[in-house]
């Protein structure tokens, strides 16, 4: 498996073709939650909490300077499967120009991955929530 | 289970073929090990099939036709309204309200009978382990009428400390609320005590039994309380209906929630008079099908006995706390055996409860996790979300064996050593 940070979208939707099935797809979600980068402990805070959660989540943002910017984010949560997902969130939205965010479509990429079939609702609400908020940074930086 | 005579034991073997979601295997191939019973209980042939009888024999709506054919639905109605009384030792039929189960109960205790008589600056008791169900709605009831909220102190772990009542059960106390068990630390209230010291102080009391109900034998003359809920679906019968039971001078006197058909004596143009009990409280279209199915998960339980059931459950729960105790940073919130029934819940150190249930769905295994609608007993036990084992009359000792493994299974997996 190559470092998470530099894995884009498609290669990893096209990892997670190459499984078995969902229970491998689950193992394959928590090793790259293994590999999530950790939030550093300040940004833990009540202001960078994800609503809609059942676990904790905290997700910070930086937008870059300079001519075309683009949106750096970082998130963890303490459960490992979580931490997963939003592996899968990075690999589609960091790194982006906020147009490049609002333009993308999380819905066809949730499905390709199958997390539209296999989530439970409340994990769902989870995940959208993590996206409202990664959307919302990026209208306001757009 | 065809004889109607109390055992005493529980043959799990023979209970589980009574129950069809046992006989098929998981998609995974897995067999299905369901510990979510405090969340909800499966279904024995005998109440599925009394609710098919009932859809495909006798239906009609209840208490209106004059019809011959309409008679059956009546009876089988009321034989239904028996049963909850002499399941829970009432002394009257008319004092068995059906409801949609114990949320409907406990808010039409709230609106019916508090809304009328809680005064502001009275005070109604509860406690931090309460379901939101019976706490919200008296949340709302303080709010609404200037009443002030107190609470029982709870002890290190996890019980009701009445050492401390005195100091919270006043004079200006109208309404003891409480749970008969805690639908996550298990623990078992001395509701009989709760119940003299409130009527002592002049206050009546309400109890939660949704929990309690399909695990051991509920008197309600016994332990002396004003209002009694439970839910069907936890007793192994349909979802939909519940129960309220009520005194009949407390029903007598309060009002009712819900108004409309089927409730009235009479309407004028411009107000109505009420129904005599039950009626009065059950305005609409009753749970028809349901409540009679709710019946015959009463025959059932009562045909394997809720004293062997309960021997059963602590059994169980008895084999349970030894087991799970291998499992390494496992802790088990709550008091110990003696003072709760088979509902285990515990967090793993390192792994999310969410981590903890994902992984051992895998290996057939049904638990809950999350706040259980406990958030204040939750923060009192310092976790936002907790796993939730909770057992029912057909587990056995085999399943808490395969949720040990799959809880060594997920360590395993989540890389904790
Ligand atoms: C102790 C307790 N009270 C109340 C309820 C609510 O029951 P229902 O959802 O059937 O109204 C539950 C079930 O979740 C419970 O465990």
């Amino acid at each position: 498996m190559f470092p998470l940070q530099s894995m884009t979208i498609d290669e990893l939707i096209e990892q997670f073709e190459s499984l078995e099935d969902w229970e491998e797809q689950c193992d394959y979600l928590i090793d790259i939650g293994f590999d999530l980068p950790k939030l550093p402990d300040e940004h833990k805070i009540e202001p960078n909490k994800v609503h809609g959660c059942q676990s904790n989540v905290w997700l910070v943002a930086n937008t870059s300077d300079g001519d075309s910017p683009v949106v750096e984010i970082q998130a963890e949560s303490d459960a490992m499967i979580v931490n997963g997902l939003i592996a899968v969130l990075l690999a589609a939205y960091s790194g982006r120009t906020p147009q490049e965010i609002l333009d993308t479509d999380i819905k066809a990429i949730f499905a390709r991955l199958g997390l539209d079939r296999h989530l439970s609702p409340a994990r769902r609400n989870g995940l959208f929530g993590m996206v409202k908020k990664i959307r919302s940074i990026a209208e306001q930086a757009a | 289970m065809s004889s109607t005579t109390s055992q005493q034991t529980i043959d799990v073997a023979r209970v589980r073929q009574d129950f069809p979601i046992f006989s098929r295997p998981l998609p995974n191939g897995a067999d299905l090990v369901f510990l979510d019973n405090a969340s909800s209980a499966q279904k024995p042939q005998q109440v599925i099939q009394k609710e098919v009888d009932c859809y495909e024999r006798y239906y009609a709506n209840a208490h209106r036709g004059i019809y011959q054919f309409g008679v059956a639905i009546d009876e089988e109605l009321e034989g239904s309204r028996a049963k909850v009384q002499r399941f829970i030792s009432a002394a009257e039929p008319e004092e068995i309200i059906f409801t949609s189960g114990t949320t409907m109960s406990i808010n039409l205790v709230a609106y019916g009978w508090g809304r009328k008589f809680v005064k502001p600056d009275d005070e109604i008791l509860i406690n931090e382990m309460e379901h939101h169900a019976n706490l919200v709605p008296w949340q709302q009831l303080a709010k609404e009428t200037g009443a002030k909220l107190n609470f029982i102190p709870l002890t290190d772990d996890y019980r009701l400390d009445l050492s401390q009542l005195d100091d919270v059960l006043t004079k200006r106390t109208k309404i003891v609320a409480l749970t008969s068990m805690s639908n996550v630390v298990g623990t078992i209230n001395d509701v009989s005590h709760v119940a003299a010291r409130a009527k002592s102080a002049g206050a009546i009391t309400v109890v939660d039994a949704a929990q309690s109900a399909a695990r051991s034998a509920t008197n309600v003359q016994s332990t002396g309380v004003d209002f009694l809920a439970f839910s069907g679906h936890k007793i192994y019968g349909p979802t939909g209906v519940g129960v309220l039971y009520g005194r009949r001078e407390r029903l007598e006197e309060m009002d009712p929630f819900l108004t409309g058909g089927g409730m009235i004596d009479r309407v004028f143009r411009d107000h109505s008079t009420w129904a005599e009990l039950p009626a009065k409280f059950e305005a609409g279209t009753p749970q028809i099908a349901q409540a009679i199915a709710l019946g015959a998960a009463i025959d059932y339980v009562s045909s394997c006995g809720m004293n062997a059931i309960q021997t059963h459950e602590v059994q169980l729960l008895k084999h349970a706390t030894a087991s799970l105790a291998e499992v390494l940073g496992l802790k088990i919130y709550g008091p110990d055996q003696s003072h709760k029934g088979a509902i285990v819940s515990f967090t793993v150190d390192g792994a999310h409860p969410q981590d903890i249930a994902s992984l051992v769905d895998r290996k057939g295994v049904a638990v809950r996790q999350g706040h259980h609608c406990t958030m204040p007993l939750h923060d009192l036990m310092g976790v936002s979300s907790t796993v939730r084992a909770s057992f029912g009359m057909y587990n056995s000792e085999a399943d808490v064996d395969v949720l040990v493994d799959a809880l060594h299974y997920a360590r395993k997996r989540l890389r904790l050593t």
